[in-house]
């Protein structure tokens, strides 16, 4: 598969995200300038955790006009691969490609810790392969991670099997004791209706080299590989 | 014609606003035990160029629509006078 990964100014993660998809999934990888205009024929786009134009205004509402995203989001309309991890899950709310908002952490805080997630959805890319019963350690490192949509939304999300990961403790077991941000329902991640578009606030690409001491991270890449080469 | 816009942006009445709330207690530490429900929004001026009021309206609106403000989590209002 070809991976383009999007750096904006004050993007931070796309070196990582560049090197898990390279280095340990041997995935074709181009790096995209947020200015490119055209996508250069990848088939899935990442969009990486960072501060893209400083968090000016709101947590990835600038970047979403940047020259690329009109190509991002005509890819993603024509059912094309996009993931957004952290500020790339902002940047695809704030783009309308994904439902909802990211709000201010409920306690106010930048928190960045590894946490616990149970992957949901069982038709969804990103978690199908992964095991639904048992929880995955990612770091998360945010302060404007807590999910926020309408009733109605929400309700979507659930009917069509659009939770991609919810927070939760070490057994799996989904709580409010778990819920780092004061996300509504534990939602740590999401994807749109079409299944093609995924966002989450956690790091897998933090979380895949086993000099990290952590390769659950990497399980939630190979999810995606292995369903997309099946 | 110019026309300067001093617009508020305020987060949802329901949705909890976590810097309004810090602040809010912190006003018990001054004394000013009277005061609670800080909320904290962003006040935004610009300029804006057009053939009248009803133009520059509409185009201050647009810019809160498509970026100044998301509706999602925000509301905004604005007032405009000629420069």
């Amino acid at each position: 598969m070809k991976f383009g990964v999007v750096t904006f100014p004050g993007s931070n993660c796309n070196q990582d995200m560049v090197y898990v998809l390279k280095e340990k999934l041997n995935q074709e990888v181009v790096e995209l300038w947020h200015k490119n205009t055209s996508i250069e024929g990848c088939d899935a786009i990442v969009l990486p955790g960072g501060f893209s134009y400083g968090d000016y205004l709101r947590s990835g509402a600038i970047a979403r006009f940047s020259p690329l995203m009109k190509e991002v989001i005509s890819h993603a309309q024509n059912g094309g691969i996009v993931i957004g991890v952290c500020n790339g899950f902002q940047i695809l709310c704030e783009s309308g490609l994904l439902p909802g908002a990211l709000l201010h952490n409920n306690n106010q805080k930048f928190i960045c810790k590894n946490v616990w997630l149970k992957a949901e959805s069982k038709t969804a890319r990103l978690t199908k392969n992964l095991h639904h019963d048992k929880a995955y350690k990612i770091p998360i490192a945010h302060g404007e991670g807590r999910y926020f949509a309408n009733e109605n939304i929400l309700k979507d999300l659930n009917d069509n099997d659009q939770i991609l990961f919810r927070y939760c403790n070490e057994a799996a077991e989904v709580s409010q004791d778990c819920n780092p941000n004061g996300s509504q329902e534990n939602i740590a991640g999401i994807c749109n209706k079409n299944k093609n578009v995924f966002g989450m606030m956690p790091h897998p690409e933090r979380a895949a080299d086993i000099s990290l001491g952590n390769t659950d991270g990497l399980s939630i890449f190979e999810s995606l590989l292995n369903t997309i080469t099946a | 014609m110019k026309f300067k816009a001093d617009i508020d942006i305020m987060p949802l009445e329901a949705l909890l606003d976590p810097q309004g709330k810090a602040v809010s207690k912190s006003m018990d530490n001054l004394g000013l035990d009277v005061i609670s429900n800080v909320r904290i929004g962003k006040h935004i001026t610009l300029q804006v160029s057009a053939k009248s009021k009803e133009d520059a309206a509409e185009k201050v609106s647009q810019a809160c629509d498509k970026l100044l403000c998301n509706k999602i989590m925000e509301s905004y209002k604005f007032d405009l006078k000629e420069v």
